[in-house]
């Protein structure tokens, strides 16, 4: 059984309909895509997933739980872990307090008064640890807003990493890199690929076809496709699609 | 490993090492449980009966202080730490002020009782408030506290049996104080004023480590980016709340303090305005930037009331210009701007000394 499964979801606002059935599943240990051309549906379908918004029919599994319309805070305590397309880091924070504040250890400690996060040697060594996992030992102590905007988008990774999740999400990863970035990012993932499942969720189709396993095409909020890299190649239907000419 | 950095005294000015830092250790970074601010606030402010009246203040005016040094650090928790803006805070530290009058009044003569019940009602109120609330942000979370704020205060007017009307509760006497192996009276301003010096020291101590600990640190990330906040699993509305209610609690002390001090109860400090002085100097300190901002705010506040007072009784109105200037000129308040300096000053070392060796982890 897949890690992850969500069957015939639906989302509407209000006359809009704008998943009008998707059906998915992530496998453990692997990286799935999902892609699409702009306003396909991919950022709601990505949303409904990671549980912010509710779906208006369907379900969602995760390992064996039915998780739809679960809140937030749920289902990352379950293990789902979540990177954003706009960047959401908390900014007046160092890199290394970004990394700790989402730390398994601070977070079931958030209602303890007294114990002090950044004296406590093996969080802080788990903190640099998924920064070095990032590329970002030596900027511990930088503050999150000044740094780079690469690095910044690494930074972001490493708090969605910090939970130590079992299936990791990225919501458009490469949006505002350059070629040389997306290409450090590109390294970046196929290294973390070797200890987490992951789900990118992307346009770039280069970017994609070159990391994931198995990739799931959107297209007017409905699955038009699954399959390895090499499948979808040979689709014409599905390159046309993702490329935006039947757009 | 273990080699202590000293911390950045600032727990909202992070170690500004940029371009340094690739020559910081990775160290864990204890946070002192009392600091060198702390100190020197506390020589400053414990000192205070020795050389007020030298310098033509007045004993009184360092109780008044004292007080509102815990109604601000309390209330910074919310404003500064939380990003939450509560513009109705007056009515805890009235519901304070009526919990302590009432207790003496009514059920028992004693300073302990009356704090007790103090900090009870204020926390009590603030969590029924909280519960209405805490699902919002910004523009509608001041609005809802206004409304809230308004309320409490309308019924401290108008509860005449309970609350004394516009009169409030008189003859609150300043009593004996139990300290269980001996008792002093409360009457002398100065044995009243180190009595509150004391919970200041305790409650600047407490909420010192309170914003270093994981529900500090959870405080500011909501303030910074709630979303991500509780996509990272933190119970956000929880949090919200129970920092609300501690902020109550807090200004019940502050408010009982002052039934005290002024050995009455009036529904005058719940008002709007007098919830609005709080936002004011919290912000002129610089809350925002500092822990230390309410205190200098605070500080700043009652020195300019009794200074510009006593030349102008249009010194609201100066006090009020300044405000306009802090918030268009350097919104960072005055904490900000001490900041300020001592960055420059440092970059002016660093120029002198012509090496960058010390910059990295130095404390500021």
């Amino acid at each position: 059984m897949a890690l992850f499964e969500a069957t015939h979801l639906q989302k509407r606002f209000g006359e809009q309909v704008v998943l009008e059935d998707i059906t998915l599943s992530f496998e453990e240990g692997q990286l799935s895509g999902i892609m699409g051309p702009n306003g396909a549906g991919k950022s709601t379908c990505f949303n409904v997933l990671t549980g912010q918004y509710k779906p208006d029919n369907g379900r969602v599994v995760f390992d064996g739980r039915d998780i739809t319309g679960k809140s937030a805070r749920v289902i990352a305590g379950l293990g789902i872990s979540r990177s954003f397309q706009i960047m959401n880091l908390f900014d007046e924070f160092t890199a290394i307090e970004n990394i700790l504040i989402a730390l398994p250890e601070s977070i079931n400690r958030s209602f303890n008064p007294v114990h002090d996060i950044q004296g406590n040697v093996s969080a802080m060594e788990k903190a640099a640890d998924v920064l070095n996992k990032v590329g970002l030992s030596g900027r511990e102590f930088t503050q999150a807003s000044s740094l780079p905007y690469g690095e910044r988008r690494a930074l972001e990774i490493g708090v969605a990493l910090a939970s130590d999740p079992r299936l990791l999400f990225l919501d458009e990863p490469t949006q505002g890199l350059g070629a040389d970035g997306t290409a450090r990012l590109s390294e970046l993932i196929n290294e973390l690929k070797k200890s987490y499942s992951i789900v990118v969720i992307e346009h770039d189709m280069d970017f994609l076809f070159g990391l994931a396993d198995k990739i799931s095409v959107i297209h007017w909020g409905q699955v038009i496709a699954t399959g390895t890299p090499d499948q979808l190649r040979e689709n014409e239907w599905v390159m046309a699609s993702t490329l935006g000419e039947i757009a | 490993m273990n080699q202590r950095v000293a911390q950045s005294s600032n727990p909202l000015l992070t170690n500004d090492s940029g371009e340094h830092s690739h020559r910081v250790a990775l160290t864990t970074q204890k946070t002192a449980i009392i600091t060198k601010q702390m100190i020197c606030m506390f020589i400053i402010l414990g000192t205070f009966p020795l050389w007020s009246e030298w310098v033509g203040l007045y004993n009184y005016l360092g109780a008044e202080i004292a007080i509102w040094i815990i109604y601000a650090l309390g209330f910074n928790l919310l404003l500064g730490y939380t990003g939450l803006p509560s513009f109705g805070h007056g009515a805890f530290f009235g519901i304070g002020a009526y919990a302590y009058g009432l207790t003496q009044l009514g059920i028992i003569e004693s300073v302990w009782a009356g704090i007790f019940f103090s900090v009870l009602a204020g926390g009590i109120a603030a969590a029924v408030v909280a519960c209405f609330i805490s699902h919002r942000r910004g523009i509608y979370y001041a609005l809802m506290t206004i409304a809230f704020g308004q309320i409490f205060w309308f019924t401290s007017m108008r509860w005449h049996t309970l609350t004394g009307g516009e009169d409030g509760l008189l003859n609150i006497h300043r009593g004996e104080l139990n300290l269980g192996f001996f008792s002093f009276s409360l009457s002398e301003t100065s044995s009243l004023f180190y009595f509150i010096f004391a919970i200041v020291m305790l409650v600047t101590v407490g909420l010192w480590r309170l914003v270093h600990s994981p529900y500090g640190k959870a405080l500011q990330a909501i303030r910074m980016n709630e979303m991500r906040a509780r996509f990272l699993g933190y119970n956000v509305w929880l949090i919200k709340w129970s920092v609300f209610m501690i902020s109550g609690a807090i200004a019940g002390l502050a408010g009982g303090l002052f039934a005290l001090v002024q050995q009455s109860a009036y529904p005058d400090v719940m008002s709007l305005h007098a919830s609005g002085l709080i936002v004011m100097l919290t912000l002129i300190g610089g809350g925002f930037v500092s822990y230390w901002g309410p205190v200098l705010g605070a500080i700043v506040f009652f020195m300019a009331r009794d200074t510009l007072g006593a030349m102008t009784e249009t010194w609201l109105l100066w006090y009020g210009l300044m405000f306009m200037l802090v918030i268009i000129f350097k919104p960072e308040g005055i904490a900000g701007l001490w900041q300020d300096l001592m960055k420059r000053r440092e970059k002016r070392q660093l120029k002198v000394n012509g090496s960058t060796e010390n910059a990295s982890g130095e404390a500021k």
